[in-house]
């Protein structure tokens, strides 16, 4: 019984596939959505997770920042746009408001042993640089960094060495070059780029800079993934942060690492820290310091994550509704066409449960097709994206038995009230239909 | 002549096209058929035949009267007893043959079966036999619309045979067919009658198959207007 009924509705669809199709659109939809997000979303967690503990569970990144009361009247933050809008209207730092090296001292100084090492980088834009013997452009982050910046970003030079004490004290104009940059302009030549000298053009200014080393590009999927959502796709070239300091012609930092003791907790290294700048920017009204530990930055990821999976699924869950309202019109223009059908049926003596089932299996079949066309496609897609950002995905087990679940209670609850209605049907009324 | 299997006294049926407007169809009809009896039901367009067939198939409800098929009182059925009847012990056949598209022959007969809870097996044997008898023995794997209206309405006449119901009713059968064709199924029906000993209750607007069954009951504006005994062939 039940299998005939299967067979039939297969039999029904086959014979109006682009209405099936159609129907089970909403369905695709909303099935291949969810599971789309889901995968990608549990691989994006589950490798920030891994490169969490793997590299830079240690790390605690110290920002000089706006603070957030200091402008409590802006119409902004009333409307409460803050973060829509800031970017326009952010203060820039003065000179005054920097991180200088006396506090990194003093900090040291104050905590102690629990800190290894820091890493300071400073920013100073995009730009491009060019070879000077024939002309090769490539597109660079330029950023100055502290010799520490290497050891706590667990960097390899392939050519070449890292800053000399001496270089990074005097501002020297020499550069780490990263193997991106080096297949643009050398064609990955490594010995011809190592000691050549290279133009930055950067805000209309010019700049020779000497190859000192080429760096291994890490393929950490967290910082694909940063690059990804910040739209960042030119590479790093370092220079000595003096160097940078002096184009910037500023004399703090707005951002640097700590590398904390692996025998210590971050969280409270940070706190620490945190205590420290607050008492020194006690007075300032416009700045802070905030130190946060990769751990908690990853929790708030994984809680931004989780943020969107839901909001995914909610719209996932819309579409899933709308599928099922035209799974249950369908239905409804399936039942009308086969009046005279259901009519026989009954004259044959077909009880009205049995009829009900029928068209129960019918929607059942449409929803469970269409729930697994949205799996496959969701999972291709998912797995496409986390390629993409660079994770590796597998799609859970639990999500595709929990669509398919899915899937068949809409062919259920949008099904019944179709199917219902042709059971219910007078026999004679059926048979008159025209 | 056996006992009576279907037993109509004073039916009426009326229709509600909107509160004020009240239309009888049926004025109190009352009508005895024997088990094994031939009948006929002959009459003018529009006076009833139909209303009364559906009545006596358990399709539809009097709106007053007694109605008592093989022992059971259908007045008194619900829904779900009225469905096992028309499974059980009756065997429709109609003008448009009604055969399920999309299905091929066998399945259509075995239909009646399958609400009836009959095994596969035992289900695809009887239909077997049964669209043989009906001469459709090398088209059973063919669809509806793969058959000639004869050949769809053998098919609905061993559909009607499936459960081996205790009376076939069939309402102008040979309605849709030339009169070479509607001979055969005529034919067929005599068959059923004379071999199986079923019960016929037959419609039809053709004098000379009426002629040729046992009891002609002719019918006019919702009343018997008589009866006379046909030739029975
Ligand atoms: N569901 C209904 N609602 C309203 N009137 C109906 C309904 N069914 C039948 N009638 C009316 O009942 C009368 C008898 O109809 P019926 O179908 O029984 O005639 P018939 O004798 O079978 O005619 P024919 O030989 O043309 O098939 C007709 O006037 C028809 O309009
Ligand atoms: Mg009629």
């Amino acid at each position: 019984m039940i299998y005939e009924n299967i067979r039939l509705a297969v039999f029904s669809l086959k014979a109006n596939k682009m209405r099936a199709l159609l129907t089970m659109l909403g369905i695709i939809i909303g099935i291949g959505s969810v599971i789309a997000i889901m995968t990608v979303g549990d691989s994006v967690t589950a490798t920030v997770t891994e490169s969490m503990s793997s590299l830079g569970a240690n790390n605690i990144t110290v920002t000089l920042e706006e603070r957030e009361d200091a402008d409590a009247d802006d119409e902004s933050v009333q409307m409460g746009m803050d973060w829509g809008s800031s970017d326009e209207d952010a203060k820039q730092p003065s000179q005054e408001d920097y991180i200088t090296t006396e506090m990194l001292r003093q900090m040291k100084d104050a905590l102690g042993s629990s800190i290894k090492a820091y890493s300071i980088s400073e920013q100073v834009g995009a730009g491009q640089i060019q070879q000077e013997a024939d002309g090769a452009t490539a597109e660079v982050s330029v950023k100055g960094t502290s010799l520490g910046y290497f050891l706590a970003n667990d960097m390899n030079l392939v050519q070449g060495s890292f800053f000399s004490e001496d270089e990074l004290q005097n501002g020297a104009m020499v550069a780490l070059l990263s193997e991106k940059a080096l297949d643009d302009l050398f064609d990955g030549d490594v010995t011809k780029a190592v000691g050549s000298t290279v133009n930055l053009a950067i805000d209309n200014k010019y700049y020779n800079f000497i190859i000192e080393g080429v760096y291994e590009e890490s393929d950490d999927a967290t910082q694909n993934m940063y690059a990804m959502f910040m739209n960042h796709h030119a590479t790093d070239l370092y220079i000595p942060l003096k160097t940078a300091q002096e184009i910037n012609h500023s004399s703090g930092y707005q951002t640097l690492t700590v590398v904390v003791d692996p025998n210590e907790n971050p969280d409270q290294v940070a706190a620490q820290i945190e205590s420290f700048f607050a008492n020194i920017y006690r007075n300032n009204r416009d700045f802070e310091v905030s130190a946060m530990s990769m751990a908690s930055m990853v929790s708030i990821m994984e809680t931004m994550m989780d943020t969107i999976t839901t909001a995914i699924a909610l719209i996932g869950g819309i579409a899933l509704v709308v599928g099922g309202i035209g799974v249950m019109n369908i239905m409804l223009v399936s039942i009308t066409e086969r009046t005279r059908e259901i009519g026989t049926r009954k004259a044959l003596g077909a009880p009205n449960s049995s009829i009900r089932v029928q068209f129960i299996i019918e929607s059942i079949v449409i929803c469970l097709i269409g729930g697994a066309i949205g799996i496959l496609i969701g999972c291709i897609g998912g797995i496409a994206a986390a390629n993409y950002i660079g994770a590796s995905a597998v799609p859970s087990v639990k999500s595709i038995l929990i669509s398919l679940g899915f899937s068949m209670a809409i062919g259920v609850f949008f099904g019944y009230y179709p199917a219902n209605k042709a059971a219910k049907l007078n026999p004679i009324d059926a048979l008159r239909y025209e | 002549m056996g006992r009576t299997i279907i037993d109509l006294k004073d039916i009426y049926k009326r229709f509600y096209i909107g509160t004020p407007n009240e239309l009888e169809v049926l004025h109190g009809i009352s009508l005895q058929v024997m088990e094994g009896e031939f009948v006929s039901i002959v009459g003018a367009s529009g006076s009833g035949k139909s209303t009364l067939m559906n009545i006596i198939g358990a399709l539809d409800r009097p709106t007053e009267g007694s109605y008592t098929l093989d022992g059971v009182n259908v007045i008194a059925a619900k829904d779900a007893e009225l469905s096992q009847i028309r499974n059980r012990k009756i065997g429709f056949v109609f003008q448009t043959y009604n055969l399920i598209s999309k299905t091929n022959a066998i399945k259509n007969v075995e239909l009646p079966m399958l609400y009836a809870g009959i095994p596969g097996k035992q289900r695809i044997a009887r239909a077997g036999e049964l669209l043989e008898l009906v001469g459709m023995q090398d088209r059973m794997k063919h669809l509806p619309e793969e058959l000639s209206g004869g050949q769809k309405q053998r098919v609905a006449i061993a559909r009607a045979m499936a459960n081996d119901p205790a009376i076939i009713l069939a309402d102008e059968p040979t309605g849709a067919l030339d009169s070479t064709t509607g001979r055969l199924v005529m034919d067929l029906f005599h068959k059923l009658h004379d071999e199986e000993g079923k019960t016929i209750v037959l419609i039809t607007h053709s004098p000379e198959l009426a002629e040729e069954t046992e009891r002609i009951v002719t019918i006019k504006d919702g009343n018997i207007l008589g009866e006379r005994k046909g030739t029975g062939r």
